[in-house]
């Protein structure tokens, strides 16, 4: 039997066939759209277990399998496959937890029209991320990159219908299309250096040697060392799709769509992409540390980037009202987290938070989806209110979460990846920004997810729909405790005292240390999730908000700031002022060299065409026609003439006969005729 | 005054009064009347020539007219029967008002 690596094709391919069944299934075929795409999923989650099995057995190689595509110029194009610990994990991840949103959203959905056009989308999506984990080609993983856009784009409007939902699609797809750009000219670049886009090729990969070598003698470019240059151009395609800072604006709007996709996009696949790349291209992103003669490093960048966003995604979300849009500043956050610990040279650590975000961020937003689908899509956290004793099972899960997500000590998940994160930024050397960034979005985690526990669950309900809110039926809340249990137990493969993703990731065993070996920095951590709890509780929790109406605390305390935060640092509106104004700008210049410059020509062009016309016809009608109009009115006139004598008058016909008789006879006798 | 000059000189005055006859009066019978007599004259000049000319003996002269005579007797059947037709057609046989070939 060939090895497992040729047939990892199957992961992406199945939900794809799932997603072509949706597609040509009719509208009616509810049970056929979503039990392929289901079947599709646990066919993707065994072979990826299957991956994950083999992956393990040597941690530390890259099992590849290449193949020709077409050839181009002188060389040929080569995609391949490839199988290591990194996109096994990922692998397994994105298709269990794929799967979970799908059953979820069998009940979700349930009373949709589009059920069957929400299955294919969704297939489609697993399909496009699968296809961006498991390949071996830079190109191949662009084009799952780029299947990833659409069908988020697809799925964000999936209600198109709304105005809101429609812009909100537009603005994901083209906010991250900026950052797509830049990953393409990256891929540009280094495929004029180096001659190919496989990230291993037994020694001629991009991401080995040979090829880094031939990029690191590149001169400067910009004042950037080459590596640097092509790593930053292709953290510019994953800031866009993780939604860093400054393109973060598309991933608030995005919960546009129905919160299964919501649950999908910033759990499994979309926003996991961009660090999943940064990760998997990590060696071309270090490449430039030995470099004596680079002025910036790419990975300093990244870990700015990740800082300024983790800071800043949770400083807005303390002042957001909107139940989703909460979870998506926070999903914000936790990946400036992710990118600050690339950036801090800790990848594992990095890819760690990512599988453990990836459970409790699923886990909130399918448990916010148990809570909207409860009360009649209300989102507003003001007007929900007390549901923690009418939907028991949803706010327990939901606890789950908002604990693994702030960081709560020992038992859950977040806290040891979270930990391993501000270890690594703990130890690293040019700056500590990064670390008191980190340690300053712990606070703010505990505090807003506290609020939003508190508002939601606690209290009286403040509206008619909270009121009579009930419990989401099974097929949706078996998930969340499939998730929460996922979300607590996914931590102990990570803990100091049994690190076993790491060894598996790094390819190399990383020694077990004491449990609690944290040290001041672990304590120092702990205090600080204790004081956002205690913060946040003391704010929401002593004292429920009574009414739909009555004042946020901070609000009360800082109108403005709150304000300022609420209307998300009027980042949207800056870009609206600066690069709307500025695009506007352009389309005007266009518009006035299009109609003027362009249509001038254009209509000069014209002109000259319309003259030739003129000057053709009258050569026609005064030349060539008015000789042949002459000539048959001349013959018109002459047979009118003729015709005169044509009387029908028996009289006159003999009588000219008789005439002509006399004149011949004349003729004959006096013209001499013999 | 010679046989033939007379015969010639009468043959005229008969062509003459046919001529006139056909062109004068509007009656189409009479027409064909004054037709007739032109053709009578030319017939009796065909004899005339055959009796005084030089091969008087042999038959030819009095055969051309017999022909002649049957032949105009088929047109005059033919002329008469058209005749018929155009008064059936406008209840006239004035010559005048048969102007037009369409029935």
């Amino acid at each position: 039997m060939e090895p497992l690596v040729a047939h990892l094709w199957i992961i992406p391919a199945l939900p794809l066939a799932a997603a072509a069944v949706g597609a040509a299934a009719p509208r009616g075929a509810r049970r056929l759209a979503a039990g392929s795409a289901i079947a599709a999923m646990l066919g993707a989650l065994a072979v990826s277990c299957l991956a994950l099995r083999a992956a393990l057995a040597d941690p530390s190689a890259h099992l590849v399998c290449n193949f020709f595509w077409f050839d181009l110029g002188d060389g040929a194009v080569r995609l391949g496959w490839l199988l290591d610990p990194l996109n096994a994990l990922m692998c397994v991840m994105v298709s269990l937890v794929g799967l979970l949103i799908f059953v979820f959203s069998l009940g979700y959905m349930a009373d949709d029209g589009h059920y069957s056009r929400f299955f294919c989308f969704m297939s489609l999506f697993a399909s496009a991320m699968l296809c961006v984990v498991v390949a071996n080609s830079l190109l191949l993983l662009f084009i799952g990159w780029e299947l990833v856009g659409l069908a988020s784009y697809l799925l964000i409007g999936f209600w198109f219908e709304r105005p809101a939902a429609a812009a909100a699609a537009k603005k994901a797809f083209i906010t991250t299309r900026i950052g797509d750009l830049g990953f393409l000219l990256g891929l540009v670049w280094l495929y004029d250096t180096t001659g190919t886009l496989l990230l291993y090729d037994g020694g001629n990969g991009v991401l080995e040697s040979h090829a880094l070598g031939d990029l690191a003698a590149q001169a400067l470019a910009f004042g950037l060392a080459a590596p640097t240059a092509v790593s930053l151009l292709v953290f510019c395609g994953a800031a866009g799709k993780s939604g860093q800072f400054p393109l973060h604006v598309w991933l608030p709007d995005a919960m546009e769509g129905p919160t299964p996709v919501s649950a999908l996009i910033h759990a499994a696949t979309m926003v996991a992409a961009g660090v999943f790349l940064v990760a998997r291209t990590f060696p071309l992103f270090s490449a430039d540390a030995g470099l004596a003669a680079a002025p910036l490093h790419a990975l300093s960048v990244v870990a700015g980037i990740g800082a300024v966003t983790a800071l800043l995604g949770a400083a807005i979300a303390v002042a957001q009202n909107d139940l989703k849009r909460v979870l998506a500043f926070s999903t914000v956050s936790q990946l400036g987290y992710m990118m600050l610990a690339l950036g801090v040279g800790a990848w594992v650590a990095a890819i760690f938070h990512l599988l453990t975000h990836a459970f409790f961020k699923a886990l909130l937003f399918l448990a916010a989806g148990s809570v909207i689908h409860a009360v009649h899509h209300e989102q507003d956290i003001r007007e929900i209110g007390g549901l923690g004793p009418r939907m028991k099972v949803t706010a327990a899960t939901f606890a789950v979460g908002m604990m693994a997500l702030s960081g709560v000590p020992f038992l859950f998940s977040g806290f040891w990846s979270k930990e391993a994160i501000l270890h690594a930024a703990a130890d690293w050397g040019p700056s500590r920004l990064p670390l008191y960034a980190g340690l300053a979005g712990v606070v703010l985690t505990a505090f807003y997810m506290t609020r939003l526990l508190c508002e939601i669950f606690r209290g009286p309900p403040r509206s008619p729909a909270a009121a009579h809110a009930r419990e989401s039926p099974a097929v949706m809340t078996v998930p969340l405790v499939v998730l929460a249990v996922g979300s607590v137990a996914l931590g102990f493969l990570g803990t100091p005292a049994f690190p076993w993703i790491q060894s598996r990731l790094s390819g190399a065993e990383v020694p077990a240390r004491p449990l609690l070996d944290g040290g001041a920095l672990m304590a120092l951590s702990i205090v600080l999730v204790a004081v956002g709890l205690g913060a946040g509780w003391a704010l929401y929790g002593r004292r429920p908000r009574a009414t739909a109406a009555a004042p946020d605390p901070i609000a009360a305390a800082a109108p403005r700031l709150f304000a300022f935060l609420g209307a998300r640092m009027r980042l949207d509106e800056l870009y609206a002022a600066t690069v709307g104004r500025l695009n506007s700008l352009a389309a005007v210049l266009a518009d006035v060299l299009d109609r003027w410059v362009w249509g001038g020509a254009v209509a000069l062009l014209a002109r000259l065409g319309e003259f030739t016309g003129l000057v053709n016809r009258e050569v026609d009608e005064a030349g060539l026609n008015s000789g042949f109009d002459t000539f048959s009115e001349d013959l018109r006139r002459a047979g009118r003439a003729y015709s005169r004598a044509q009387t029908g008058e028996a009289h006159g016909y003999l009588r000219t006969l008789a005439l002509a008789f006399v004149v011949l006879a004349l003729l004959v006798l006096f013209g001499g005729a013999r | 005054m010679s046989a033939l000059q007379i015969c010639l000189a009468f043959s005229s005055l008969l062509f003459a009064v046919g001529l006139a006859g056909a062109l004068a009066r509007s009656n189409s019978i009479l027409v064909l009347l004054g037709i007739e007599l032109m053709l009578n004259a030319a017939n009796l000049n065909l004899i005339a020539f055959w009796r005084f000319g030089p091969h008087g003996s042999a038959a030819t002269g009095v055969v051309f007219v017999i022909f002649a005579i049957a032949v105009a007797a088929a047109e005059t059947a033919v002329g008469l029967a058209l005749i018929i037709s155009i008064y059936r057609h406008q209840q006239s046989i004035r010559l005048e008002e048969a102007t037009r070939l369409k029935g």
